[in-house]
């Protein structure tokens, strides 16, 4: 259904900018993790270093997207899905903050993974890194488009991240067992991935929070997937 | 829609209102809890007011108006043939938007009512008169100038005058239009504070177009538009997740 706009221009205004902050924030962020992987990948630390100085201007844009958002809470006194959208932003907001700090861990991994020997050839971890970051845009899309199945789908990839991320922690460690020398390596190792299963983390959170934003009904900690409900709220 | 089961006081069913030939609400149905606040929202003309005034007979007075359906009130119509309208409006009390005294002492606005349905005896009026300032937060502000005419106090204090006029008939249901519109937000705080407190001992019903009001004083709110009632849910329903597109638009200011 097409929008109605706000009686109110500024206002309207206002939200908007709001939402294009948030998306030059999810570029900032997905950018960091792209070339925080890179430095890895191809052992570059100049690259690792550029993404650990540049979570400044992260940190200064998320300043400002919160206070945007508390400005429109305390002059607008926003309604329903204004209200929605305006809580949901300032979540958001925070997830890719934390977004960036976890590209900023990864960064100072590489640096040190890059001053000694290649344990092994990177498959898995690329992809945990691919399917983080779509998620990461894709949730976004979603929020953008006010789109809750998009958001939902986003959901039912977190479970392929957190296996991704058990798969490479069983592997170092059958590496770590044979031959101990590679323990301080596989260590580090791990840690990028634990970052990369905790960015998929935040990712699913914004997608909890696009449902929350367009249905209004809240679906954070729920495992998406109705029939694993039981075993899901077991572990938690 | 929210139907109430238990306590409901007044129950509408069906009502169409005409003023003369301009239909002003169509099929109105909806029940009103005891002891609970429910404000009526929409914009100008949407018939809020007008439903209001409905419910204590107050359309009466209007010439070439005509109601159709029923509004229930203890199991009564009170559009029926046999019911005295005078006696409906003391059960139901109305406070209006313009603070609207009489020209007389702050004790005499108050015992105008009683004394009009035959309460005589000074210390019975004093006893109502201290009751009902209370009730209305007025009592420390103005017992000692009980004898100086109304007309002097502050637009606030001539409000809760009214608010204190309307109780002293010791009505069921008090209906508020806009009764807070011409007061300062000092003077508004109260009255708000006022209608937490009274809703302990009465059913209020208030029309206003100031939506934090609603959200902040009442328990249900409706939605008009165009004389119908478009949502009718639990104030917390309405503000953050309604049902209704057009309550939403409404609220959060994509109308017109």
């Amino acid at each position: 259904m097409k929008e109605k706009a706000h009686t109110s221009v500024h206002y309207e205004r206002e939200l908007q900018e709001v939402k294009e902050n948030l998306l030059y924030l999810g570029a900032l962020v997905e950018k960091a993790i792209l070339d925080a992987m890179r430095s890895l990948l191809e052992r570059d630390s100049d690259l690792a270093n550029e993404v650990i100085s540049g979570d400044d201007k992260i940190d200064k844009l998320d300043g400002e997207i919160e206070e945007r958002c508390v400005r429109l809470l305390a002059l607008r006194q926003p309604a329903a899905r204004d209200l929605r959208f305006i809580t949901t932003a300032i979540k958001i907001n925070g997830h890719l903050e934390r977004i960036g700090d976890m590209a900023v861990n990864i960064a100072k991994r590489a640096v040190v993974l890059n001053e000694e020997p290649r344990l092994k050839p990177y498959i898995d971890l690329p992809r945990m890194a691919d399917i983080s970051r779509d998620m990461i845009r894709q949730s976004l899309d979603a929020f953008v488009k006010e789109d809750s199945d998009l958001a939902d789908k986003v959901r039912r990839e977190d479970e392929t991240v957190d296996n991704l991320n058990e798969q490479i922690f069983r592997e170092l460690l059958t590496f770590m067992i044979e031959d101990p020398r590679t323990i301080h390596r596989a260590l580090l190792i791990t840690q990028v991935s634990k970052n990369l299963e905790r960015i998929s983390d935040h990712a699913t959170s914004i997608a909890d929070m696009v449902i929350y934003m367009v249905t209004g009904k809240n679906v954070r900690h729920r495992n998406p997937d109705p029939d694993k409900q039981e075993e899901f709220k077991a572990e938690s | 829609m929210v139907t109430i089961q238990d306590n409901c006081i007044i129950k509408v069913r069906n009502v169409d209102f005409y003023y003369g030939k301009f239909r002003a609400l169509t099929d109105i149905s909806m029940d009103f809890e005891k002891n609970r606040v429910t404000a009526l929202i929409g914009p100008s003309g949407c018939g809020k007011s007008t439903l209001l005034r409905l419910l204590n007979r107050m359309n009466d007075l209007i010439d070439g108006s005509r109601v159709e359906g029923e509004v229930v009130f203890e199991g009564k119509n009170i559009y029926d043939q046999d019911i005295d309208p005078v006696e409906i409006r003391r059960r139901i009390g109305m406070v209006f938007q313009k603070p609207n005294p009489f020209p007389k002492s702050i004790f005499n606005n108050i015992t105008y009512g009683p004394r009009l349905v035959g309460v005589r005896k000074k210390s019975d009026l004093e006893a109502l008169v201290e009751q009902s300032l209370r009730q209305a937060s007025l009592w420390d502000e103005a017992k000692d100038i009980l004898g100086q005419s109304a007309m002097m106090l502050s637009g606030g204090q001539q409000q809760r005058v009214c608010i204190a006029r309307a109780l002293a008939m010791k009505p069921d249901v008090l209906l508020m239009d806009e009764p807070t519109s011409a007061l300062d937000p000092i003077s508004t705080a109260k009255i708000e504070e006022l209608i937490e407190d009274l809703k302990k001992r009465y059913t209020i019903i208030i029309v206003t177009h100031n939506m934090q009001q609603a959200a902040r004083i009442s328990n249900y709110t409706g939605f008009f538009y165009l004389g119908k009632l478009i949502e009718y849910n639990p104030t917390e329903k309405i503000f953050t997740t309604p049902d209704v597109r057009q309550t939403e638009d409404y609220i959060t200011g994509r109308f017109g």
